[in-house]
């Protein structure tokens, strides 16, 4: 079936999922979307299911239906994450839908993530507080677990975590761009022009991530295996899309950027020493290697220029600035905690196995 | 084309950052030669030249001075 079966007037957008539903509100939406709006007459029940499903979560932070909804709602303003009648991105009764999973997984955010002291807002001491929260740890880490021991199956693994965000890699922080100012938003662009390879495709740190993973034999389909990461991997991105499409959020997305850029460098080493480990080339390894590099120009620019030029800006940010960096270090945690933990104990940390043909390169 | 040739030069006028406990941050038209004069490749805009010593990617940072707990000190 053809995409133009489904919408004569040629308004959608990619390919069928690539991934199925786990639970009653991503089966409806699964079902839903594909369809043409005016087709659409049970919204208000959906809605109802919605405020129900909200209320009956135990935690919404790996709520498998929940956050899988939410990735599919968000796809919509993205595009490329399952077939779509474009239309359905402006739908008023999905725009409801979105903002009432937001509103509770907001609030469950800013219960979880431990609040940190707040510096002054200026930039040097904003930045100070930034490096400081973000710290290398002395203690054991995925990172230094890969770089040390993980097996090609393992590493197999964390391209394929990793890919739900970065085959998307700065988009959701662009979508904040036009809602900073000044200074800060010159240092947004800064960071992200560079994400986006300074004016050469082939240099875009999404491209150089799809090369990463044909090289080691996997699909670089975006949602290829969304099927295969748990909830947790889906709420990190589904964090920094809440955080980078919320204008009131704007502060809270520039300190997760800020949080991000700053524990990439070290870790990407690791990563990359991983691969060099087991063999692979520099063609393997170039986007860790492109990320020791430009990701510690990044986090001075993020920490001063963004973040604490922000602060400066629009002293009233500064709380939100520091719950999205620290937003960033708990959730994303959490991620690589269940995948560290996982190998620790001789398991898969995916939650549903590869084809044997995509465990390794062999 | 706003502002003429004089806002296009000051554009590109070289300024080095001196991060506190970091590296060298160079926005501009700077030329980066190694000791031979050969150009050093240079993949971005802005780029980070190591000050702390340690990085594993020299001239350029890889933030390896966060794990070495190095200081720049007053600098003013």
């Amino acid at each position: 079936m053809g995409i133009n079966d489904l919408s004569p007037g040629g308004s959608t957008t990619t390919a069928p999922a690539r991934f199925g539903p786990r639970g009653p509100i991503s089966a409806a939406l699964l079902d839903l979307l594909p369809r043409p709006v005016e087709e659409a007459v049970d919204l208000p029940a959906l809605g109802h299911r919605v405020d129900a499903a909200l209320a009956a979560t135990p935690d919404i932070l790996h709520d498998d239906d929940l956050q899988l909804s939410l990735f599919l709602l968000y796809g919509l303003n993205y595009g490329s994450v399952v077939q779509a009648d474009d239309a359905w991105e402006w739908n008023p009764e999905l725009i409801a839908i979105r903002g009432a999973i937001e509103r509770v997984f907001e609030a469950a955010l800013r219960e979880r993530v431990p609040a940190v002291p707040l510096p002054p807002a200026n930039r040097e001491a904003v930045a100070e507080a930034l490096f400081d929260l973000t710290k290398p740890s002395t203690g054991p880490s995925l990172s230094k677990y890969v770089a040390r021991q993980a097996t090609d199956e393992q590493l197999h693994e964390l391209v394929i975590q990793r890919s739900v965000y970065t085959l998307k890699e700065a988009d959701p922080h662009s979508w904040g761009i036009p809602r900073l100012n000044g200074r800060a938003k010159a240092a947004m662009m800064e960071i992200q022009a560079d994400e986006y390879g300074g004016g050469n495709a082939e240099r875009m740190h999404s491209g150089i991530y799809a090369g990463l993973m044909r090289l080691l034999g996997l699909d670089a389909t975006y949602g290829a295996y969304v099927d295969h990461v748990p909830a947790i991997t889906l709420t990190s991105l589904n964090m920094s899309s809440m955080f980078g499409l919320n204008r009131r959020l704007r502060g809270a997305m520039c300190g997760h950027l800020a949080a991000f850029e700053m524990t990439s460098s070290i870790p990407c080493r690791f990563y990359g020493n991983g691969f060099r480990r087991l063999g692979y080339g520099a063609d393997v390894t170039w986007y860790y290697d492109e990320h020791v590099e430009a990701d510690a120009v990044h986090e001075q620019i993020a920490g001063r220029d963004l973040a604490g030029s922000l602060a400066e800006d629009e002293p009233e940010l500064l709380a939100d600035i520091f719950f999205g960096a620290n937003a960033c270090l708990t959730v994303d945690g959490w991620a690589g905690d269940h995948i560290l933990e996982s190998w620790e104990a001789g398991r898969s940390s995916l939650r549903v196995a590869l084809p044997a043909a995509e465990r390794t390169s062999a | 084309m706003i502002g003429g040739h004089g806002a296009e030069a000051r554009a590109q006028h070289p300024v080095i950052v001196a991060c506190t406990d970091g590296p060298l941050l160079v926005r501009g038209d700077v030329d980066l030669v190694g000791a031979d004069g050969e150009p050093i490749p240079r993949n971005r805009k802005v780029v980070a030249l190591c000050r702390c010593g340690a990085s594993t990617i020299k001239p350029y940072c890889d933030g390896t001075h966060k794990l070495t707990g190095f200081k720049t000190g007053p600098e003013h």
